[in-house]
């Protein structure tokens, strides 16, 4: 059977692109990212001081939604104003870079879920992300980490805690596989997370009571579970009301205890519950609950429904605009990235620039610190083995995502520490003990494949029991005080001695390594366009260049050095030859700088080759030095001009070479064997050949060569250094010499 | 220390010494040698109602108001057990509470531990959830 099909479309429909589902748009079952046709339009109502309509319904028709957000977040002083703007002057507003950030806020804070919507829909991506830069609560953007292991093993959670606190997350997050574990989980991070880096907050994703419960013994910092959803059957299914929701966020504050709120595109349509309304519109309802709660940010960016806003046109698009929503509603933004939003790298990545681009509070709400079978959310969407990719991008860019490159040392030594101080914990308050063959593990291992078993049920009987206790994080503090883990123990005492003060309650907070806040109160986001706002300069810029993989280029080369087994001596200024002879014509630095090609081949190995090539043909050849150039046209026409055939080889010292022939332009040239790194001894043998034949009249075939494409792309820095050498060699003065070559 | 605009924000920063817990105990007491004495409470390491309405008033002065009413509220929300503070959530899970036992919540929080602005929020809670069925059924309303 003869094919029909391309076999090109074949080869794409393998493509991991196209694993992935992609529908059309179907608005009736919320299968819609942005502008739905049943979504409402615009509209305000205030009467006495209350909003009496909304987006096209009356106040009597409110669902509990519009009236918390009607009650809540909606500044009337502001409304008529805003509303009468028109959307695409607030949009405008967005980009112009005359407009200061809390001007925008002002605005937004007068508009109406509908409004909002309207005003994201004139934006493009690129609009998007300039509003981004700018509406960014926090100065200067940070990344959470997501810290679990598959065996919930306490002393790799606190190494990785460790880890992912040197490597610059300012929050860690982690949960549990066995509900039970919590307290033991939320314990392991708070420790690790204080060895790796003072001041990283934490926390621990579970049940909302137990989560608020673990909070208040000060096993976590912060809390990021409060979900809300766009329509009111959606949060029935998670057991909650906008009020419910909201008293938890006072709840949290009231100990001292920071919290943002969860929402995200798709969740409402997932549920069954999106009511022809567009994702966008439902997702801007759930920020405007957060605000109206009162909490200082939320995580959004679809969070895990991402793949579905992505099955959908413009989903990438609707995604960023939430977070471009929240942000200017005046919310801390954690951006989501977090679950898996592709099988194509490329996709994925190219997801991730439109928050890293410019700048969130938190450019993932997660970011896995372990690969990707140990991420017990779901398995993430960045992890352990994407980080050096994240850093050589923030080095490409000169924009900062929020990590730091790190030594292996370093992370060694942390991470040992880490595991040695829940080791010392767990021994003090009579916990199942962590042996040394567990610290050892945790210190290097890959994942927890590496760790040895723990007897599980003894760990959640203990688990259990520490929760049921009074024991606290105070005496953790005194656990660890009292092994000689003063500093971590310190670190501790000071995560508790924060509630106190509640700075870090506000907009955006986060604390240094010496636990001061840095919050959009005191380190509000300034940008007003180039040359303003959180730059990547100074000692930030010089960190994220300090790549540990990146070499002095000087020790890419060896040093200049003739090669010792080749000899050119001078022998007078070359001359015209006659008959079929080719003239070999070398460039300034060979054999006398430099003696080996980006090949690696000896340059008497080189020269001997091309010379044999001509040689078995039974034609003649001469050896010059072209003094005067090192551009290896130049170098080969000379050496043509010369020669009693008209042709000439030209050789440059790092093993580009080319024939030429006399009375040709000087870059139209016979053959080019441009890919010096490809080049092997019989290529040049070959080149001999081919130019012995051009000499005679005889036809040519092909050089033989490797082929390697990535060749020029790790290359490219040792060809420019070589070059660089063969350049400093020219002298114009001796122009073209004949070398008398010895071998030896 | 309300309402006195001699406060600067932070409080770690420019305030560390002035500042008490809830215990009334000052912050700069609670040394790691203190602690590992064993003779540090709970509430030492609380904030005081009077802190979180000074933190209220950072955030309204710096332009979020809603954030500075969630702080009021958590202000008074210092003053109830923890166990108070589940019961409330409890309560305003969707048909957990009547209409009249989300007011007489409302009142009594209210009453006991001076937190106006939590009852008023609890009795709003109360009329929205009368209006759009989200009490517990058998009240009929």
């Amino acid at each position: 059977m003869t094919q029909t099909g391309s076999k090109r479309f074949e080869k794409l429909r393998q493509r991991d692109i196209n694993k992935e589902v992609f529908v059309s748009e179907m608005p009736e079952l919320g299968l819609i990212v942005m502008n739905s046709p049943t979504d409402p339009k615009p509209s305000i109502e205030v009467r006495d001081g209350k909003i009496v309509e909304m987006d096209g319904r009356p106040a009597a028709d409110f669902d509990a939604i519009d009236r918390f957000i009607a009650a809540h977040a909606i500044n009337l002083s502001e409304a008529q104003a805003a509303m009468e703007m028109g959307s695409l002057k607030i949009a405008r507003m967005m980009v112009d870079i005359n407009t200061p950030q809390r001007e925008v806020m002002r605005v937004f804070s007068g508009l109406t879920p509908a409004m909002v919507a309207e005003v994201m829909s004139h934006l493009n991506v690129v609009e998007m992300m300039m509003a981004m830069q700018k509406m960014r609560q926090r100065r200067r953007p940070f990344d959470q980490a997501h810290v679990t292991n598959w065996k919930e093993n306490p002393a790799l959670l606190a190494a990785d805690a460790a880890e992912a606190g040197l490597r610059g997350f300012a929050e860690e997050e982690t949960t549990v596989r066995v509900a039970r574990m919590a307290p033991f989980s939320a314990l392991a991070l708070l420790v690790g997370s204080q060895v790796g880096r003072p001041g990283v907050m934490t926390q621990i994703s579970c049940e909302e009571a137990l989560n608020l419960r673990l909070a208040m013994k000060g096993l976590a910092t912060y809390a990021e579970t409060l979900s809300v959803y766009g329509t009111i059957p959606s949060f029935l299914d998670g057991d909650d009301t906008p009020w419910s929701k909201g008293i938890l966020a006072s709840a949290y504050a009231s100990r001292g205890i920071k919290s943002r709120f969860t929402s995200g595109s798709g969740s409402e349509a997932l549920m069954g519950y999106g009511l022809g309304w567009s994702m966008l519109y439902l997702e801007i309802r759930c920020i405007m609950m957060v605000k109206g709660a009162g909490s200082q940010g939320v995580q959004n960016g679809s969070i895990s429904c991402i793949a579905l806003p992505e099955s959908l046109p413009n989903g990438v698009r609707g995604v960023l605009a939430e977070n471009l929503v929240a942000a200017s509603l005046g919310l801390e933004v954690a951006a989501g990235n977090d679950a898996m939003s592709s099988h194509s790298q490329m996709r994925k990545t190219a997801k991730l620039m439109l928050q890293m681009l410019p700048g969130t509070d938190f450019i993932t709400s997660g970011h896995s610190v372990m690969p990707r079978k140990d991420n017990l959310f779901g398995g993430g969407n960045f992890d352990a083995e994407d980080m050096d990719d994240w850093l050589v991008i923030q080095r490409d860019m000169q924009v900062d995502g929020g990590l730091r490159p790190v030594r292996e040392d370093d992370v060694l030594r942390v991470r040992e520490k880490g595991a040695r101080a829940i080791q010392a914990v767990f021994r003090e308050m009579g916990f199942p003990a962590i042996t040394e063959a567990e610290v050892a593990a945790a210190t290097t291992a890959f994942c927890s494949d590496d760790m040895p078993d723990r007897d599980s049920v003894a760990d959640l009987q203990a688990a259990d029991a520490f929760l049921e206790s009074d024991k606290t994080a105070l005496d953790v503090v005194k656990a660890l005080a009292r092994s000689g883990f003063e500093d971590v123990a310190e670190s501790v005492l000071e995560m508790q001695r924060q509630r106190v003060l509640g700075d870090y309650l506000h907009t955006s907070a986060v604390f240094d390594e010496s636990f001061t806040v840095a919050s959009a109160v005191n380190t509000p986001n300034d940008y007003t366009g180039p040359g303003t706002g959180y730059r990547v300069e100074g000692q930030i810029w010089e960190d994220i260049q300090a790549l540990p993989q990146a070499l002095n280029p000087r020790a890419l080369v060896a040093d200049e050095a003739a090669d010792p087994h080749l000899t050119l001596s001078p022998v007078g200024k070359a001359t015209e030859g006659t008959g079929s002879e080719v003239i070999v014509a070398l460039g300034p630095a060979f054999a006398t700088a430099m003696n080996e090609t980006l090949a690696g081949l000896a340059h008497a190995d080189v020269l001997r080759a091309i010379l044999d090539g001509i040689k078995g043909e039974g034609v003649a050849a001469r050896v010059v030095k072209v003094w005067h150039g090192a551009d290896v046209a130049d170098i080969g026409l000379s050496g043509a001009k010369l020669s009693g055939s008209g042709i000439g080889i030209g050789l440059q010292s790092k093993g580009t070479a080319l024939i030429h022939k006399k009375g040709l332009a000087p870059l139209n040239n016979l053959e080019l064997l441009s890919m010096a790194p490809n080049l092997t001894l019989e290529s040049y043998r070959a080149l001999g050949r081919n130019a012995a034949c051009y000499a005679t009249g005889r036809a040519p075939s092909p050089v033989p060569m490797k082929i390697d494409n990535m060749a020029r792309l790790r290359l490219i820095v040792h060809t420019t250094l070589l070059h660089h050498r063969e350049v400093n060699q020219i002298d114009e003065t001796r122009g073209v010499e004949e070398m008398k070559v010895t071998f030896g | 220390m309300t309402q006195n605009p001699a406060y600067s924000f932070p409080l770690g920063t420019h305030h560390r010494d002035e500042v008490a817990a809830k215990s009334g105990r000052p912050l700069r007491d609670m040394t790691l040698e203190f602690v590992s004495l064993g003779a540090a409470q709970p509430d030492d390491l609380a904030a005081s109602a009077e802190t979180l309405e000074v933190q209220a008033q950072f955030a309204r002065e710096a332009g979020y108001p809603e954030v500075a009413k969630n702080l009021i509220r958590a202000a008074e929300m210092t003053r109830m057990p923890n166990d108070e503070i589940l019961a409330i959530y409890e309560a305003l899970r969707p048909g957990r509470s009547t209409y009249y036992q989300l007011l007489s919540l409302s009142q009594q929080i209210s009453s006991m531990y001076g937190a106006e602005h939590t009852g008023a929020y609890i009795r709003e809670a109360a009329d929205v959830y009368r209006d759009t069925g989200l009490l517990k059924m058998d009240e009929g309303l």
